[in-house]
């Protein structure tokens, strides 16, 4: 599987867990640098419909490192879709602080947020959401437009998008030529095309069968195993369990990470 | 994004949705091609009135007749009254009453039926002195025009329009031969050059004789004694002036008038009638502008309706682009596109509509018809303003939808 991004491999071919980790600069193998992608600190969203406040998200703190992979697990209106459009900065907090691949990000603007969403997060939707009117690589290329990527460059990127989740032959294709599991892979070489730091994927496999969602639960694993951050939220356990770690969230909160592990 | 991808996802969104948008481009359509054939429905009527008016001869002064009013105090029609004679043409023709005046014909006229051999043609029959041709500024295409012996004398003379010569005689030259006017047989003298037809009269077809002849032989009734109109060629453009003035105090003192408000004549100049002419047209064409007007401002309507179902249908679309990245302005310029590029096609297709009208329309009726480019390179502009204005309000809609919001919505 190539690269097609530039972006510097995240972690060395025998790594066996998939957390980045770099090797100090005297070369002392114990001496181990996380970085975090995500780091959520005492995290509100407050919404209020009527007179009453509605606390979606009362108080989350997270920390996802860099090459982790994350599921995150809870019952509908537990807060899991809140906390999800946070991370995915397609909403703002109420109170607590953001800090996305180091970048305190909870206090932008939408314009800025766009810019975010644009160059750090790649999202794989329920719903696939491919454009029914464009071939499979032209959904693929979209973010790209947003990146200002010139024409050729992005036919290139897309293709090479298209190869890594193994549908090269479709490029051509539109979304209703291609069957659920495709289309999804085409949602995730979508996410993947602009090389993003954070890959968030929300219930990726709630429409597709078994055989197709193992095929894209097991495109994430592999994904995860050559440096990428994912992030899943999901309210199946079997889908969790080919996460590192899982994360249970109720009432706005999430519970106890050992307990929940 | 680049203009560029702005550009090609507004066309493809046209594209994507035919009919509807062919249906929202023939809205602006017609209301451009409504202008455009308004606008030059009415520069063709102004030139061929302008045209009309200088056919009528240079620096000329008109006097027509006042209305009339009865002893009861009725009073008829402007026209109407007869109060204009041969000898306040006279009077006029005098260098000491009226200096800057330096030709008159008065003009009395009525329709008669021309005789020459077995050939009938009915035409207006007009009484005049010698100075009618150059007055009229008309010219000669055969023969000549009659001469002021020949007025005085009231010799049995006639001088025929171009198209009256070939309807009473064919190919042959009509000169010395006889036309006959209500038993009175008339010899041809001349026929003058074709001067066009101005859109109520034409010029080409008539009969000129001596008014002495016309008035003591050919006339009855009112027509024998009066004239129905006197023309005035002043000696320049600057001599207008004057010579109104010396007709005015000569006619009102001719016709005992001590109150110029109680004149029972009008008198008119080339530029005068140009105005009122023009200035009814101008009316007119601004009347109907207006009314098509209105209904590219429909059209405008019609595009903002589309845009905003657009908006409404493609939420999820929208949220998926802010997903991705697109910012606000990224998809307002799309749905201003989107509407602005519906705007371009309704004006180009208004245009070649337009066009096609001003190449169909005067086959289908006398005026003409002008197709002014200002007016058309306006109508497109205006089209794509129109497409912009009211895409405006659909796209800032879509703009502000949270891309939450629109990515939940099904």
């Amino acid at each position: 599987m190539s690269d097609p991004t530039g972006r510097t491999p995240r972690v060395e071919a025998d790594e066996p867990t998939g957390r980045v980790s770099r090797v100090g600069l005297d070369g002392d193998p114990t001496l181990i640098v996380r970085r975090p992608i995500i780091d959520m600190n005492q995290l509100w969203k407050t919404y209020r419909p009527g007179s009453l406040d509605v606390h979606a998200l009362r108080g989350v703190t997270l920390t996802v490192d860099e090459g982790e992979f994350l599921a995150i697990m809870g019952p509908s209106g537990s807060g899991k879709s809140t906390l999800m459009h946070i991370m995915g900065c397609l909403d703002i907090p109420t109170r607590g602080s953001y800090k996305l691949d180091g970048e305190d990000v909870s206090k932008l603007s939408e314009g800025a947020l766009a810019r975010i969403r644009n160059r750090e997060i790649g999202f794989v939707f329920q719903q696939y959401n491919l454009l029914a009117r464009l071939t499979a690589w032209r959904n693929i290329e979209l973010p790209l437009i947003y990146a200002r990527v010139p024409g050729a460059e992005r036919r290139r990127r897309a293709l090479a998008a298209l190869d890594q989740v193994g549908l090269s032959e479709r490029a051509e294709h539109r979304p209703t030529e291609l069957s659920g599991g495709q289309q999804q892979r085409v949602a995730l070489a979508r996410a993947l095309v602009t090389d993003p730091a954070l890959l968030l994927a929300d219930e990726p496999t709630g429409n597709l069968d078994t055989a197709a969602a193992g095929e894209i639960l097991g495109l994430l694993q592999e994904l995860h195993r050559a440096g990428r951050t994912v992030v899943l939220i999901t309210h199946e356990p079997d889908v969790a369990a080919v996460a590192d770690r899982t994360l249970h969230i109720r009432d706005g909160q999430l519970e106890p990470a050992g307990i929940a592990a | 994004m680049r203009w560029r991808d702005t550009l090609r996802s507004g066309v493809e969104a046209i594209i994507g949705h035919g009919l509807r948008s062919l249906l929202t481009i023939l809205g602006i359509m017609i209301g451009i091609a409504a202008v455009i054939l308004t606008v030059g429905l009415g520069e063709g009527a102004q030139s061929s009135v302008n045209s009309a008016i200088s056919a009528l001869g240079s620096n000329l002064l008109v006097v027509t007749p006042g209305s009339t009013t009865s002893a009861s105090g009725v009073r008829g029609g402007f026209g109407t009254a007869s109060t204009l004679t041969l000898a306040d043409a006279n009077a006029l023709g005098s260098k000491k009453v009226a200096p800057n005046v330096i030709a008159v014909a008065p003009q009395a006229e009525t329709i008669e039926v021309l005789t020459a051999g077995s050939t009938n043609w009915t035409t207006t029959v007009v009484g005049s002195t010698a100075s009618w041709a150059a007055v009229r500024d008309r010219s000669m295409q055969e023969g000549g025009f009659f001469t002021r012996q020949e007025v005085s004398g009231a010799d049995d003379v006639v001088v025929l329009g171009s198209t009256t010569a070939s309807e009473l005689f064919g190919v042959g030259s009509p000169i010395d031969q006889t036309v006959t006017v209500n038993g009175e047989p008339l010899t041809v003298i001349g026929v003058m050059a074709s001067a066009g037809s101005s859109s109520s009269t034409n010029l080409d077809d008539m009969a000129v004789v001596p008014i002495t002849t016309a008035q003591q032989q050919l006339f009855t009734g009112t027509f024998a004694t009066s004239v129905s109109t006197i023309y005035c060629e002043a000696n320049s453009a600057a001599g207008l002036s004057g010579a109104y003035q010396e007709i005015d105090d000569e006619l009102l003192a001719a016709h005992h008038i001590d109150e110029p408000s109680a004149a029972d004549f009008t008198i008119t100049s080339q530029t005068t009638i140009a105005s009122t002419a023009n200035s009814v047209n101008r009316t007119l064409t601004d009347l109907l502008a207006g009314v098509a007007g209105i209904s590219l401002l429909v059209g405008g309507i019609g595009v903002m309706n589309i845009m905003l179902v657009s908006v409404t249908e493609r939420v999820r679309e929208i949220g998926l682009r802010k997903a991705l990245g697109a910012a606000p302005t990224d998809i307002r310029r799309q749905f201003l596109v989107e509407a602005s590029s519906l705007g371009l096609l309704g004006g180009i297709g208004g245009v070649l509509v337009g066009f096609l009208g001003t190449v169909i329309l005067p086959h289908l009726q006398s005026n003409p018809v002008s197709l002014s480019l200002p007016a058309t390179v306006g109508a497109v502009l205006v089209a794509i303003a129109i497409g912009l204005t009211f895409g405006v309000y659909p796209a800032a809609r879509a703009a502000r939808l949270s891309p939450i919001d629109a990515l939940r919505s099904e």
